[in-house]
Formats: structure tokens, sequence, C-alpha cells
């Protein structure tokens, strides 16, 4: 059963993220980039990482795609697709470096996971409850978790200036 | 790893510059907030306070206090002192000048300096980070305050420029190094610099060093960005041109020298194992880049497209330092980075200052005929421009000499060959300035130019001082950055 849902998922993970390069319209993009964070956020699940699962939900398939359609709209730049111009470079060099990209992580991988575990054991993650990455964050990982929040106040307090009415 | 880890004193006090930074910064927004429209002035000497007090704080931790500091994320080396100094000393210079030019543009707000304090704190963290995630975050902290600030004057059309373009192209170029990151950390499961170098080192754990290699090829990407090395230096003169002038004194000066040190130390304690596969490309970019800058500065007619251009013919020259991959060239990295923010700082506080209200002076011909209305004016920049060169009794000469000496004993000969054929077509754009100043007649720009605000002066003369000091006596400071050249291998 849950490696049928994996094939589900991953199958759909796969196929948005293709149409949303495929498609020519922001809108549609964008819809399917919502398809890709959501089956992904289904595969953590299945996995038991259940709070990146909801992170994945709320953080991206929330937040920042309602951020990207806002943006869109207000642009509006779905109003019509105009033809795409794509250099030389970008249409030869792209795909090749494509299929490498995908077959070094593969290949990263493949290394990383130990031999004896191959088959991945579903809602068995070890550390991926709300406690454990907790705990994570406040031991091992403090000093990036606080510093990560001067990056967010720079980020808020860079808004703020730039967005200040015209003097 | 401990299961409940809790910091010691040891690991405030190492930190305390970071810490303090944080606080004055926090404190300005607040400030901001609760002051009203009238009464915003006085923000800049609290941040100047707070840049000397973590002055203090990073000395007296580099003195007696050094070790590792949050479970080695961080290391507080003599390597690390030498860089956490160095940047506060360009920030307490920038919010000098940063005073008298906001002033003059009716724009003296407690942000800009709390957002000079933040990326002060991206940047010592980045002279001091020993692991990756701590590299990539201070990285992001100093970049992303340094978009902002490009972009500070929102109704200024070249500031606006200025922003965007660095910010896209920052962002993209980050990328380069977190995929690094990512892979590096696949390879070995650590992000830690001392472990991955020990690691790459053995052949048993690693045995795919090519994949190693694609690693340490995404994270130059990254870095050379940064510290605008050739190929990837095109953004710098249009961002330099466009921001505002202390904020291009700041960033050619502070967060170069930042991204140099976590360049070295990542290039050092993590990859020096596969030294022979990174410095070739080490050395193409360091020729590439002398020679994308200082052929470019040849025919440029703005003043800060100038510098923009000669900042990328100096980042040419701290690679063939790198190149080197010795301890002598990492001192001699040390001592040219600090010697060229005293020359950046000096040269663009004059540009701060001639520009006028909206930098409505930034062309060459402008200085025309400046020695014969501010004599002063005129012969200490001069004397920047003359350690832009590299003429004996200026610090550049020195940086220059170690430099290439560090090279030879490397036995980078052509490269050493060319860097100095190239520091002879550098003296034509230098000069070029000198002689506009002295032997042009003086036009209405000249004619026009204010005194030097006091945050300015200041500037001048104490980089002047320095720049004269260091040329005489160059073991006041070559003693210290041959001391902080160690870094583990």
């Amino acid at each position: 059963m849950d490696t049928l849902l994996f094939a589900l998922f991953a199958g759909i993970a796969i196929l948005s993220a293709v149409v949303m390069i495929m498609q020519r319209h922001p809108v549609s993009s964008a819809l399917a980039l919502v398809g890709v964070m959501g089956s992904l956020a289904i595969l953590y699940l299945l996995l038991g990482a259940t709070f990146i699962a909801a992170a994945q939900l709320i953080v991206y398939a929330g937040a920042i795609m309602v951020l990207f359609l806002f943006v869109i709209m207000l642009l509006n730049a779905g109003a019509e697709p105009k033809p795409l111009r794509q250099s030389f470079l970008a249409r030869a060099l792209g795909f090749p470096l494509g299929i490498a990209l995908i077959a070094i992580l593969g290949f990263l991988i493949q290394r990383t996971v130990p031999p004896d575990s191959v088959v991945v054991r579903f809602a068995d993650a070890k550390a991926g409850s709300p406690q454990d990455i907790g705990r994570a964050l406040f031991t091992q990982y403090l000093l990036p978790f606080e510093v990560t929040s001067v990056l967010v106040l720079i980020a808020i307090l860079g808004a703020v200036v730039l967005a200040r009415k015209e003097t | 790893m401990p299961a409940n880890f809790i910091p010691t004193t040891a690991d405030y006090l190492r930190t305390l510059p970071e810490i303090i930074l944080i606080v004055a910064g926090t404190l300005l927004m607040l400030l901001e907030g609760l002051a009203g429209e009238r009464n915003r002035k006085g923000t800049g000497p609290i941040a100047l306070v707070a840049i000397l007090a973590a002055f203090g704080a990073a000395f007296l931790a580099g003195l007696d206090n050094r070790g590792p500091a949050f479970q080695n994320f961080l290391i507080i080396d003599d390597f690390a002192t030498f860089f956490r100094l160095l940047v506060l000393v360009v920030g307490a210079f920038s919010v000098l000048c940063s005073m008298s030019y906001f002033e003059r543009e009716n724009n003296d707000t407690g942000e800009y300096y709390a957002l000079i304090l933040f990326s002060l704190v991206g940047q010592c963290l980045l002279a001091s980070s020993n692991e990756l995630i701590m590299v990539f975050i201070g990285l992001e902290i100093s970049s992303i305050a340094t978009y902002i600030l490009c972009g500070f004057q929102r109704d200024d059309r070249r500031n606006n420029e200025s922003a965007i373009k660095y910010f896209l192209l920052g962002s993209f170029a980050t990328t380069f190094l977190l995929y690094g990151v990512a892979w590096i950390y696949g390879m070995t499961g650590t992000t830690k610099l001392d472990e991955i170098g020990k690691l790459v080192a053995d052949p048993r754990a690693i045995d795919t060093p090519w994949m190693v290699a694609a690693c340490c090829a995404l994270m130059f990407v990254g870095f050379a960005f940064k510290v605008s090395a050739a190929p990837l230096q095109s953004w710098t003169p249009d961002v330099y041109q466009g921001a505002p002038a202390p904020v291009t004194m700041f960033m050619s000066a502070g967060p170069k020298a930042a991204a140099f040190a976590v360049f070295l130390r990542v290039f050092t304690t993590g990859f020096s194992t596969l030294g022979e596969s990174w410095m070739p490309v080490v050395w193409i970019s360091a020729l590439l880049t002398m020679i994308v800058g200082n052929f470019a500065a040849l025919t440029q007619s703005n003043i800060k497209r100038l510098l923009a251009y000669s900042s990328i013919a100096h980042a040419g020259y701290v690679l063939v330092a790198i190149a080197a991959r010795s301890e002598i060239g990492t001192a001699a990295a040390l001592f040219y980075l600090a010697s060229y923010a005293f020359m950046n700082l000096g040269a663009f506080a004059i540009v701060t200052q001639f520009s006028r209200a909206k930098e409505r002076y930034v062309l060459v011909e402008d200085l025309a005929g400046l020695s014969q209305r501010q004599p002063v004016t005129a012969a200490l920049f001069t004397v920047f421009l003359l350690s832009l060169i590299g003429v004996p009794l200026t610090s550049g000469f020195f940086g220059k000499f170690y430099i290439f000496k560090a090279a030879i004993d490397s036995k980078l000969f052509w490269l050493t060959v060319l860097g100095l054929l190239n520091s002879a077509v550098a003296a034509y754009y230098y000069l070029r300035i000198i002689v506009v100043m002295y032997f042009h007649e003086p036009g209405q720009s000249a004619d026009t130019a204010p005194a030097p605000a006091p945050g300015i002066s200041i500037t001048m003369w104490a980089s002047a001082v320095m720049i004269v000091v260091l040329g005489v006596y160059p073991g006041l400071l070559l003693r210290f950055a041959t001391i902080s050249s160690f870094l583990p291998k």
C-alpha cells in the first residue's frame, strides 16, 4: 500500500514538475508547482517526517505560492503568453546539464544511503517529529538557528526600507 | 554531540562582537520607530559606538580568549581576529562618512546604520566560521544587508539599478555555493571544515575525488562572485557605480575582505589536499581578473566606475597570493586586503565629499584643477592613488611586493611577470586622475567644491596616515598578518 502511494505521488510530483516547465502561462506554471509541493509533502508524510510535511504544506504550498500567484497577477504577466526567446547556449546546454545534475544527485543519494538500508521503511523516519527537530535546533544547531533570525530581521528591515513612502 | 548543549561564558565572550552588533542594530531599529520625524539624527554616533565596542570585544577575544565557540561552529583564531578587526575598522569609517553623506542627502535614518551593523555581523561570522552552514548564513547576512544598502535612496534610479542587479546576480551566485555545500555534505556527511579536510585527505573515505573537485568548483563560483573575480566580475562596475558613495566604499572594502577570508579558510582547511586541482583555476582567474580590471579601467570617465574596475584588478592581486598556496601567500593576502581597505576608504571618502548632493560630480574631468582650490584634498587623493599604483613609501608597494614575493617563492613565475605588467598598465589610469587634478584648469565643479565634512576629513587623514606609516614600517602590520596566516590544514 505504502509503495503504491509512493509511486503514485512521486509520479504526480515528476509530472507536475515537467508541466511546470512546459507551460507558457505563468499562472499554470505556478499551479503545477503547487502540485509538486503538495505531492512532496505527502511523500514526507509517508516517510513519517510529519513536521516537514506540515511545514512543506504551510510554508511552501501555502504562503510562498500565494505570494507567487499574487505577484504574477499584480504584474499582469499572465495576460498573454509571449513567444519565448531562448538563447542558443541555453537550448544546447540546458538539457545535458540537467541530466548531469540528476545523475550526480542520484549518485550522491546512492552513496550516502548505507548499503544495508536500501529498502526504505515507510513511516519509520528517526528524526522527523517536532520534538526531534526542536531538540536538534536548540542544541546541535543552536548558533545557526539563532543567527538565521538576524537574516530574517534584515529581510523585514529591507522590506520597510524599500517600501517606505517617497520622500 | 552533547544532548543538552548549554553555551559557556567562553562561547559568549568569543562571540561578543557579534552580540554587541546585533543588540545595537536592533536598538537602532527600535529608536527609529520611537523617534518622531524631526529628531531622527543621532543614530549614526550610536552605531559608531557599537562598532568601537565590538572592536574592543574582538580585540580582547583575540588577545587571550582564542578557541572554538558554539561547538566548533565558529573558531576564534588569529586569522578570524585579523578579519574581524579589519571589517570593523572599515565599518567604523564607513559610518563616519555616511553620517555626512546622508545628512547632505537629507536621508539620515537609523535603518541605514542598523543595516550596516547587521552586515558587519555577517562579515564577523564569515571571518570566524568553521562550518559550511555558518559560512552560508554569514554570507547571506552580509550580502542581503548590502543589497538593501545599495538601493537605500529609493528615489534615485541609479540606486535602484544597482540594488536590483546586485540582488539578482548575487542570489544566483549564492545558489552555486549552496549546491557545493549540499554536495560536499552528501559526500562526507559533515559540514565542519576540519572534518571535511580530514575526510577529503583520506582516500578510503572518499573514493571519488572528482566529485569533491566538482563541489570545490561550485563553491569557487560562489566565492569568486563575492570577491568579483573574473569571469564573474561583470556586476561590479554597475553596482559600485550606482550605489551611494559611502556604500560603495563599505562594500568594496568590508564584504570583499570577509569573502576573501572565508575563501581562504574553506580552500585551505577544507580542500588543501586538492590544491593541485584548484590552483590552476585560481591561477587563470587571477590573471583574467587583473587583465579585465586594469584594461577596462583605462577607458572609464566616471570615477566610481573607474575605482570599481580598479577594485576588480586588486582582487586579482589577492588571488595571486591565494594561488601561491603557502602561509607567506596568506600573510601577503591579509596585508594586501588591509592596506587596500585604507586606500579605498580614503579614495571613496573624497569621492563622497566631492560628488555633492545627488552625486552630480562623479566624472574624472570634474576633478580638474582641484589642487588649486583644495590643495590638501588633492594631495591626500594623490597619496591614495600612488598607493593604489604601488609606489614605494606607500603601503600599496609592500602589499604588491609581498604578494609577488610569495608567488615567486611558490614558483609562479609567469603569473608574477604578468601581474607586474598589469600593475604597470594600472599606473596609467591612476596617474590620469592626478594629472587632471594638478594640470587642468579648475572648472566650475572644483570652484564650488565644499570643504570636507568632519567625518570625511577624519577618514581621509586616518587612511593617509595608515598608508604612509605602513609604507615606511610595514612590519607593524606584517607581523600581525604573519601570525594570523596560520590556518589548520
